[in-house]
């Protein structure tokens, strides 16, 4: 920022007919761009034909403007379901809420069996995710990936996309059912927060995947053969799921480096 | 018309935009770049070689999509090596891969928006960029189509809008030309010569007669490795009337593997 000019070498500036070198009169434009005060004074200053010409120009910029193309209408939300939701997660997104809808209706038809939508609600939102991030699955992947904004902060924008489908759907399912709301939203949220842990060395998709398995051989075929609700799903336990979802997450924070490029074995 | 701000002015710090020292790519398992040595300035450079030479993996890892394997690499004087903070050097750049996905659902205004978007520039100036980068390729009357609907040669031109809607310093085209009929070829190039007055463009081509009309500069990559760097005239000056080729550009290129292949042996 330079200082302001002299009232006198405004009115010289001002008039067309002056003597003033280039050099100078490049430093008062520079501060003209900057100083609003200082133009006001050389508005001012101008005299009766430059205040013409001034007039004569507007007026052939605006002819110029009503004849040329009307500008694009602005759209002041298109833009924003484009950047939270990406249009491809939508099919896996209304498989997973039709899943948990037969696993309401099985629990409504066999009241025996375990609670199916407890057992599933960690699950639920993992395809979710591995769609979200996944170079087999994005279009556009190599474009992103080569953008300041790719990494973490995409991947935690489209997870947050999936879990705003996912966890209302849960919480619906699990008021249908009785089962413990806790229960279904905190597992749920600490499987995701894994898949994003583990994604940062394994990559997402696989994250996802293995997560998946692994819940289905550990707790869901044991529960299923068994007909029991397994201990870690057992009312006293939410504690434990709450604290594991924070761990995860710190985790997940502490390796965002690792999701800056979509290396070749992501 | 666009207000230039002072840090497009200022001067620049470091010698060269894209800087390689015994750079090693890997695609996949194969090592696709071999201890490259390059480095390139503004101007446009067409980047020649035959296929399976390493080109698209050189581009991926210049747009800091690939992770190196080994060796140095800088961009705008920033190095971008595994544990590099790549925001600010993917803020300069533009990039167009070799087959570029895209959202089908998204009007090219939407794709340019939410590309500009992406590359975190300034939420005001997003809408003016996109109309601009679009009426750059000549695509103003299709801005409103959605992408599904356009041409093998519109999407191209969508394509390279999105490269260049930032401004950028350093521009990766990979096989620009392919789709575009003649007239708009000899306007790409006119683009290109246009970016590259100040910024580093690099072409990726297979078309030797694009590199000789649109570059300042001819870079030629075999197996992973340079081959020769020079100018256009340069690159007609290496073939004499017994190479195979149809034009003197060709006949200079075909000489220059020929004569590598015989030193390497390969």
């Amino acid at each position: 920022m330079t200082t302001h000019i002299s009232p006198a070498m405004i009115a010289r500036y001002a008039d067309r007919g002056s003597d003033l070198d280039e050099v100078t009169v490049w430093s008062i434009e520079v501060h003209l761009e900057d100083c609003a005060d200082c133009r006001a004074l050389v508005a001012a200053g101008t005299t009766g034909d430059t205040g013409a010409l001034l007039a004569r120009i507007a007026a052939g910029v605006d002819e110029a403007i009503a004849a040329g193309p009307v500008p694009a209408p602005r759209r002041r939300w298109s833009a924003v379901p484009n950047r939270w939701l990406v249009w491809h997660l939508v099919p896996w997104l209304s498989m997973t809420v039709a899943v948990l809808g037969c696993a309401v209706l099985l629990q409504a038809v066999q009241p025996s069996l375990p609670s199916l939508v407890a057992l599933l609600a960690p699950v639920a939102p993992l395809p979710g995710v591995a769609i979200a991030w996944s170079r087999r699955t994005d279009p556009a992947w190599e474009l992103i990936a080569s953008t300041p904004a790719a990494g973490l902060a995409i991947l935690l924008r489209r997870t947050a996309a999936v879990l705003t489908v996912v966890v209302p759907a849960l919480a619906v399912a699990s008021s249908r059912t009785g089962v413990s709301l806790a229960l279904t939203l905190l597992p749920c949220l600490a499987f995701t927060a894994a898949t994003i842990a583990l994604g940062a060395y394994i990559g997402v998709r696989l994250a996802a995947v293995g997560l998946g398995i692994a819940w289905a051989l550990a707790v869901v075929l044991p529960a299923v053969l068994t007909a029991e609700l397994p201990a870690v799903l057992q009312p006293g336990s939410s504690l434990a799921w709450a604290l594991l979802t924070l761990l995860l997450a710190g985790v997940a924070a502490t390796q965002s480096d690792n999701f800056r490029r979509l290396s070749s074995h992501h | 018309m666009r207000t230039v701000s002072a840090a497009e002015t200022a001067p620049t710090t470091y010698p060269w935009a894209i800087h390689a020292e015994g750079l090693r790519v890997r695609a996949g398992r194969h090592l696709a770049v071999d201890g490259l040595d390059l480095a390139l300035g503004a101007g446009v450079h067409g980047l020649l070689g035959p296929n399976g030479a390493g080109k698209t993996t050189l581009m991926r890892a210049l747009a800091t999509v690939l992770k190196p394997a080994g060796g140095r690499l800088a961009l705008l004087g920033e190095s971008v090596d595994s544990r590099a903070d790549l925001r600010r050097v993917r803020r300069g750049l533009g990039y167009l891969p070799q087959q570029f996905g895209f959202y089908p659902r998204f009007t090219v205004r939407e794709f340019v928006e939410y590309m500009a978007w992406l590359k975190e520039m300034p939420k005001t100036a997003v809408p003016g960029a996109a109309q601009r980068a679009i009426e750059r390729v000549g695509l103003t009357a299709k801005a409103d189509a959605r992408m599904k609907a356009l041409s093998g040669g519109m999407l191209r031109r969508a394509g390279i809008a999105q490269a260049i809607v930032n401004d950028p310093q350093v521009l990766l085209v990979d096989e620009p030309t392919v789709g575009l009929d003649p007239e708009q070829r000899l306007d790409f190039r006119e683009l290109l010569r246009d970016v590259g007055v100040d910024s580093c463009v690099l072409v990726s081509t297979h078309l030797v007669e694009d590199v000789v009309a649109a570059c300042t500069d001819v870079v030629m990559v075999n197996e992973g490795r340079l081959v020769y760097q020079g100018t256009p005239d340069d690159l007609v000056a290496q073939g004499s009337e017994g190479d195979p080729g149809d034009s003197p550009a060709e006949r200079g290129y075909s000489a220059l593997l020929r004569r590598h292949r015989a030193v390497t042996g390969r």
